[in-house]
């Protein structure tokens, strides 16, 4: 097997986000806006203390910041988006520091280092048609992407929007996604699993069932795709048969990542350090691997 | 300056003159039955002697009547421990009201390293630096911490005139002695040793010891006696295509095999000089108002390694042995340009079941003929 690690873009990122100084220390940050999405996931708006801080942080869609708990701990969030000098990140709270953090209210304070990893190819993808595929909670590194596209809509050809979730109810942000429906050009798809109601606007199923709809050049579009591993791989195969070919299929991983330098070895993939040449991987890269048990 | 002559009764020379050059002095000396290395000022300490018996799964020390200093293997722990400290706090925080907006003031505990220089290095551990240098200092992000206590060291290497059995570094071609990587590289005969110098910093302490210039026949002889310590290693590992092999060789049964064994305890990569595994964990100080980040050595043995919420993507002693030889002898290769084995065997001695790691990797690679356990 060939290498998973394309060292190229590692000295391009290593240019982009390397930090001044110590870069294990985090950076002092504002709640400055706490939404409750369910009951479990909440979303944070987040200004940086330092305004010199503020004024060097910039991010790129895709990327994740560690965010710290005071006494507890850090860990990997994707970044959902900027609102001016503020910054989103939506988190599920799953275990013990993510369940710490959905106590803190506006006002509190937490820390970030970041952002870190190589983002979406939003560059490389001008003027291909995008398609996001996105599962459950596995949504929000692609909704940055999504937004950025919105934003610089001319510069890229359609936009094929497609997420799916188990029920219905587990939809964070549907306006959001009545809104993108609305811009030109724009597919927005939605499939739950386990209803049975026929909602307008909604398909039964998993993302095969979205794909008979989805109208999208296969030899020229970019795929931006995460979520539960098994769905990526699921799907993925299926772009392949449609003729998508291996390396424009762009998948977002999650691994065990304590230090997000490429120190401490926790997320490594055969030869990836998830945080630094990833969370974002072509399929073709990955395909060998991440259908193995054990990577 | 070539290669110079030191006779044995000059060998505390060479200690004094790295105090006097502001060092504190680290040497080999036994501890509870090992070789450890500890702060020495006397060669009185030095065991002097004594030669390592390394089996699978087991570790012995016999006095033998050799007058030599250094006609040991080695120990349990390489340089690793000095340089990337088994805990090390990496910085405290603090919420005090003063901070901007009332937020979070971190404070940076990178320590002051003291100037500190290490005698009777050994050739595979020097090779093992010099990978974990590359991991840490020449990576996308500078480790501090691991820097400061390198650029700190200063090392005098001892080529290896006795192996263990458990040795293998002539395969991986880092040992039995070295090229480069070291401030002063000693070859130790009868007579006395040859010194030479691989750094300015090497040079300066050689310029203030007694030395004469070495003879022809002393540095052929040194030449011979590294050869044929190298000869006398049984073990080897097949470098070639490794990483392919092993990744075509995912589903051997072997792999099993080993896991019946494999008490999945860690021993092997806490002693082995290139694994730099670590956690990052937290200790609050019982006021509320402070707390310290730390990190710590783990394994990819331990359970929470390859954990994401609730699951762990190797729940099995056999994925994680997988992951450990797969990582060490094959992904290796790709992350840093050669394998992350320098063949100084001590995962097999301290391996309390006694698995024997190059005889399963060539094994697993389709290497039938094996050396006698
Ligand atoms: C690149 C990346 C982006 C992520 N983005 C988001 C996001 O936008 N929103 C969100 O809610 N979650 C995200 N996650 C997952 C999030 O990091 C974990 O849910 C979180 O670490 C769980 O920590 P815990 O202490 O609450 O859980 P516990 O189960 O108690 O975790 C214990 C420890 O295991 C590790 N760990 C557990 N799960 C994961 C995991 N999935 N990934 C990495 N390390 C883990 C952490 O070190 C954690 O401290 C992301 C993970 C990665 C790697
Ligand atoms: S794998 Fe074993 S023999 Fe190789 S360097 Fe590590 S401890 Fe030494
Ligand atoms: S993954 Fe295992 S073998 Fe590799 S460095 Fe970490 S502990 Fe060592
Ligand atoms: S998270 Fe530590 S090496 Fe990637």
């Amino acid at each position: 097997m060939g290498s998973l690690v394309d060292l190229k873009k590692r000295t391009v990122c290593q240019a982009e986000t390397k930090m001044k100084g110590n870069p294990y220390i985090p950076m002092s940050a504002t709640i400055v806006e706490r939404i409750e999405e369910t009951p479990n996931i909440f979303t944070w708006k987040l200004k940086l203390d330092d305004e010199q801080q503020r004024k060097d942080y910039r991010f790129k869609c895709g990327q994740f910041n560690m965010v710290y708990l005071f006494g507890i701990g850090e860990v990997a969030i994707s970044i959902m988006g900027s609102e001016g000098d503020s910054f989103l990140h939506t988190i599920q709270a799953v275990g013990r520091v993510t369940n710490a953090m959905s106590k803190l209210q506006p006002g509190d304070h937490v820390a970030i280092r970041g952002p870190y990893g190589i983002g979406w190819p939003m560059m490389e993808s001008k003027s291909r048609d995008l398609v996001f595929i996105t599962g459950g909670l596995g949504c929000a590194p692609a909704v940055s992407a999504i937004r950025e596209a919105i934003k610089n809509r001319d510069e890229y050809g359609r936009l094929v929007i497609m997420q799916t979730v188990l029920h219905r109810h587990d939809m964070l942000w549907e306006p959001q996604y009545d809104e993108w429906r609305k811009v030109r050009s724009t597919q927005v798809l939605l499939a739950s699993d386990r209803d049975k109601t026929a909602w307008p606007n909604w398909k039964k199923g998993r993302v095969g069932a979205l794909f008979r709809e989805a109208k999208f050049d296969i030899n020229h579009c970019t795929v931006m795709c995460c979520g539960p591993h098994p769905m990526m791989t699921g799907t993925s195969r299926t772009l392949v048969d449609m003729g998508v070919k291996e390396d424009d299929i762009y998948l977002s991983l999650e691994r065990n990542m304590q230090c997000a330098l490429g120190h401490c070895g926790h997320c490594q993939m055969d030869e990836a350090f998830v945080c630094k040449d990833g969370p974002v991987f072509t399929y073709k890269r990955i395909k060998d691997v991440l259908e193995r048990r054990g990577f | 300056m070539a290669v110079q002559f030191l006779a044995p009764e000059s060998l505390q020379n060479l200690l004094t003159v790295l105090e006097a050059s502001g060092y504190q002095v680290m040497g080999p000396q036994l501890s509870e039955g090992a070789i450890v290395y500890d702060h020495i000022n006397d060669v009185a300490d030095l065991p002097r002697g004594i030669e390592t018996l390394q089996k699978p799964g087991s570790y012995k020390l016999q006095q033998t009547s050799s007058t030599r200093f250094f006609n040991w293997a080695n120990g349990p722990a390489a340089l690793k421990p000095l340089l990337y400290k088994a805990r090390q706090a990496l910085w405290s925080c603090e919420q005090v009201a003063q901070a901007v907006n009332g937020g979070f003031v971190f404070k940076d505990l990178v320590p002051q390293a003291v100037p500190t220089a290490v005698i009777g290095v050994r050739p595979c551990d020097i090779a093992a630096m010099l990978i974990q240098d590359e991991h840490f200092i020449q990576s996308e992000y500078c480790d501090p911490y691991y820097k400061a206590e390198r650029d700190a060291l200063f090392t005098v290497a001892v080529n290896c005139s006795s192996c263990a059995e458990t040795c293998f570094c002539a395969s991986t071609g880092d040992g039995p002695s070295l090229d480069d990587g070291y401030d002063l590289l000693m070859d130790e005969l009868d007579s006395g040793f040859l010194i030479r110098a691989g750094s300015t910093k090497g040079e300066q302490v050689l310029k203030k010891l007694p030395v004469t210039a070495a003879s022809e026949d002393l540095t052929a002889m040194a030449a011979e006696q590294s050869a044929h310590a190298a000869e006398k290693q049984k073990r080897y590992l097949l470098d070639e295509n490794m990483h392919a092999n092993l990744f075509s060789q995912l589903d051997n049964r072997r792999w099993h095999d080993i896991a019946e064994r494999c008490l999945s305890c860690g021993n092997c990569t806490s002693v082995c000089p290139t694994c730099f595994c670590h956690r990052e964990t937290e200790q609050a100080e019982l006021d509320g108002q402070s707390t310290r980040h730390f990190r710590e050595w783990s394994s990819c043995f331990n359970a929470d390694h390859s954990v994401m919420h609730g699951h762990s993507l190797r729940d099995s002693s056999e994925l994680r042995y997988r992951q450990w030889m797969l990582h060490k002898l094959g992904s290796w290769i790709y992350q840093y340009g050669r394998s992350g084995c320098v063949g100084c065997g001590r995962c097999i001695a301290w391996c309390p079941a006694g698995i024997d790691f190059p005889a399963e990797a060539n094994a697993i690679s389709g290497e039938v003929e094996l050396w006698e356990a």
